[in-house]
């Protein structure tokens, strides 16, 4: 890649913003419609402390949730790569949590749950957690068989199979699962807060997006969902250096 | 050391991959398996290592079952795990009976040249380089047996033959009885001191021809070890003339 290649999608970026601001002065365009990129930036400076105090906010949602993904999806992965009877009893309701709408559940569990935290983590982990789960289950259902096979001949236990072999020969399946549950651990946060933010409960970006679309704000709400795109590429790119590391780690 | 007595597979599918195969193996001799693909080679093998169980028949061993590590076995594949040193891999089967030993490890690398590469990660060598490892491990635990699943077939020409001059070598140093499945009618000739040839589907035991082809430094030129690959050629269109004429070719 030359370094005009590299630079190429910042210059294009700058350049589709230029042409933003242009047209919005060009033709007017009052901010309540359409703010130009001038706007917004102004909107956040005027207002940082509540946007950034609301991206933390969301922020530790998402890794929380992301943290428990991780740990629930390998335990259960393991279940399922133990035992047949374990992967037929769970395998279903993986499959029936991961494709209900999360929109649709998310006001039981915010009335169920009472603690407002512990409620938008348990909507984002329902949303994320399926990615790990099921790229482990691939990842320890293909171990090779032929080193399998060898462990077998030399009186492996089923102990040392799991930890010298099976695990570690998963990992690299369960890095793509992350990686994947990272982004949508932030959407699940989000669209648990836009429910919870709906019913009175102040918290992260989605809630002060939602308080800038009833104040007609919309400056500000672009603001914030400018951070919200930042920090879901953020994640991505984080995780996808976790998982370069550690495999580069691994194997050089 | 081996009897193999009316020993038929039938999997689960419903494929007879093996009839009727009745042979012995003595102790000290270099097997090779040949025939075309599909012929059941490399269940009789696995069949030999005890991963799989006969329909019909028996595998005596004269020794008792094998134990743990008694059996090498090297695969089609180097099949090494990328996440651990050469040295490590090696050492792998030590691990795995809770008698670890560096030494051996040590030694089982010397043996096959890569005394040099023992902190290297599988990534980091060459094809080659990945089936002497793989070689080494099957060798470390000291074994009776040596089973070997066409170890070379993906390897290029050069590293092959070098390979293949590698492991007569070590045959002859230690005397470690090797059954080798392999489809090349050239390495079968080469490497064994015996071939047993097979027909494919049902597999049967076709042929049993004892190699005659001297020992000497220049065995691919010597004239006995062509005369040599020419009655396995016969002896396989005998068998099976479409797929002779294809291998031979």
């Amino acid at each position: 890649m030359t370094t005009l290649e590299r630079a190429a999608p910042v210059a294009f970026g700058f350049l589709g913003l230029a042409i933003w601001q242009g047209a919005i002065w060009a033709l007017d365009v009052p901010p309540y419609v359409l703010p130009g990129p001038i706007a917004i930036v102004q909107a956040y400076a005027a207002d940082y402390g509540t946007l950034n105090a609301a991206l933390v906010s969301t922020l530790t949602v998402t890794v929380t949730a992301l943290a428990v993904s991780a740990t629930l999806g390998v335990v259960l992965a393991l279940a399922m790569a133990a035992s047949s009877l374990a992967r037929a009893a769970i395998q279903p309701w993986a499959v029936i949590l991961q494709v209900t709408p999360v929109v649709a559940i998310a006001p039981l569990i915010i009335l169920w749950v009472n603690q407002p935290f512990l409620a938008l983590v348990v909507c984002a982990t329902i949303v994320a957690f399926f990615p790990v789960l099921s790229n482990t289950a691939a990842g320890l259902a293909a171990t090779p068989p032929e080193l399998l096979d060898l462990f077998k001949l030399n009186g492996a236990t089923r102990v040392q199979t799991l930890f010298l072999l099976r695990l570690p020969a998963a990992l690299p399946y369960f890095l793509a699962g992350l990686r994947i549950s990272g982004t949508l651990a932030l959407v699940g946060a989000v669209v648990a807060e836009f429910v919870a933010g709906s019913g009175g409960f102040a918290s992260g970006l989605a809630y002060r997006i939602l308080e800038a679309g009833y104040r007609l704000e919309i400056p500000r709400m672009f603001a914030a969902l400018t951070l919200l795109a930042l920090a879901g590429i953020a994640i991505y790119a984080a995780l996808g250096l976790f998982a370069y590391l550690m495999l580069r780690r691994r194997d050089s | 050391m081996i009897a193999i007595e009316g020993v038929s597979k039938r999997f689960a599918s419903g494929t007879l991959a093996l009839e009727g195969i009745s042979t012995g193996i003595a102790a000290g001799e270099f097997v090779a398996l040949l025939g075309p693909s599909g012929c059941g080679k490399s269940t009789l093998l696995r069949l030999l290592a005890g991963l799989e169980t006969p329909s019909e028949g028996v595998v005596n061993f004269a020794a008792g079952r094998p134990k743990a590590g008694e059996i090498g076995f090297v695969f089609q594949d180097a099949t090494l795990m990328p996440w651990a040193t050469a040295a490590q891999n090696v050492a792998l089967p030590l691990r795995l009976q809770k008698r670890p030993d560096d030494a051996a490890v040590s030694a089982a690398l010397a043996q096959v040249g890569l005394a040099a590469f023992a902190g290297a990660k599988p990534g980091t060598l060459s094809g080659g380089m990945k089936m002497r490892v793989s070689i080494a491990r099957a060798l470390v635990s000291k074994p009776k047996l040596l089973l070997m699943d066409e170890p070379f077939a993906a390897l290029d020409e050069f590293t092959r033959h070098k390979l293949q001059e590698d492991l007569r070598d070590l045959w002859r140093r230690t005397g470690t009885t090797i059954v080798f499945v392999t489809h090349s009618i050239y390495e079968a000739a080469y490497l064994a001191s015996r071939v047993l040839v097979m027909s494919a589907r049902p597999g049967r035991l076709a042929a049993d021809v004892a190699s005659n082809v001297a020992e000497g430094p220049d065995r691919r030129g010597a004239a006995d070890y062509v005369a040599f690959v020419k009655q396995l050629t016969e002896t396989l269109r005998a068998v099976m003339p479409d797929e002779a004429e294809v291998r031979a070719a």
